[in-house]
């Protein structure tokens, strides 16, 4: 467990909290990215200003973080592109199916006790565990 | 505050929540695929690192939430939008599933691969761009079958 962060995650995971928290009691909102985003490709232009700007809040996040530290933090791709791009379309499909992502199910959805929230966080854990079981584990081990 | 007035203070309030957000993504390192698979990877080298951001998370917004919620109406808005749903359709569990498989492969959920866009990626690029299109092809094919419901 050498790569344990706990100190780091438990205050990116606290900024998380402040961040949804805002966004719900200054808007109304739920802070679920995947439908924040979703929201941008349909058609028609009302409410799309404020998932904009979320979106561009990240991105200032980021860069803030990069320009205050000095250091660029790691993003380690894991796969090919193909299977980046197969990987991303199945996200999408299935977050809109889901109706959220683990922002809106796994952090939001469960601070509000919803239970679908809590049934569909346990389903797509499940799921990327067997997931990455069976790609590292599994078919690494058949290769 | 008059109606103008309002409209730029959510947009601002938007643009603050993501700025925090994004911060909290890149300091607990969830936009790092590798650290996520690292989580997922239960029987290699395990690092809860995801479940303690979770529990940071949950420790700050279910109270607050609790409070939030009590309020008539939020600061700059009439009403809460909040999911009306409650009821475990077999579209909840497949679409979890489904995108559970799309997790454990790249390592990416929606929030860290449109942050991670900053980093001018290609394949962080592919992934977006692949994600954006995997939920159109669901809104499509989901007022497709609307049209042919009999009422």
């Amino acid at each position: 467990m050498e790569n344990f962060t706990p100190y780091s995650g438990l205050f990116g995971g606290m900024l998380i909290g402040i961040a949804s928290v805002l966004l719900l009691f200054a808007n109304g909102h739920i802070a679920g990215i995947s439908g924040i985003v979703g929201g941008l490709l349909a058609p028609g232009s009302g409410e799309k200003g404020w998932r904009w700007m979320f979106v561009l809040g990240l991105w200032i996040g980021a860069l803030a973080y990069v320009f205050t530290s000095g250091a660029v933090f790691p993003v380690q791709i894991p796969a090919s592109w193909p299977l980046m791009a197969a990987a991303g379309l199945i996200v999408g499909f299935g977050t809109r199916m889901g109706g959220g992502c683990t922002s809106g199910h796994g952090i939001c959805g469960i601070a509000r006790f919803s239970k679908r929230s809590i049934v569909a966080t346990v389903v797509f854990i499940a799921s990327a565990i067997v997931t990455v079981f069976i790609t590292r584990h599994l078919l690494a081990g058949a290769a | 505050m008059n109606a103008q007035h309002t409209r730029a203070a959510r947009l601002l309030a938007s643009l603050a929540s993501g700025v925090l957000f994004g911060l909290g993504l890149v300091i607990s390192q969830m936009v790092n695929p590798a650290k996520i698979i690292g989580f997922l990877d239960v029987a290699g080298n395990w690092d809860p690192t995801l479940l303690v951001v979770m529990a940071g998370a949950l420790l700050i917004a279910t109270p607050a939430f609790r409070l939030v919620l009590k309020r008539p109406h939020p600061l700059f808005a009439t009403n809460f939008s909040l999911p009306i749903k409650t009821d475990l359709e077999p579209r909840l569990i497949g679409g979890a599933a489904l995108f559970g498989i799309g997790w454990g492969l790249s390592g990416f959920c929606p929030g860290p691969a449109v942050t991670a866009l900053v980093t001018l990626e290609p394949s962080v690029l592919i992934f977006v761009l692949a994600m954006l299109a995997g939920a159109l092809l669901f809104d499509r094919l989901a007022m497709r079958r609307q049209a042919h419901e009999p009422f």
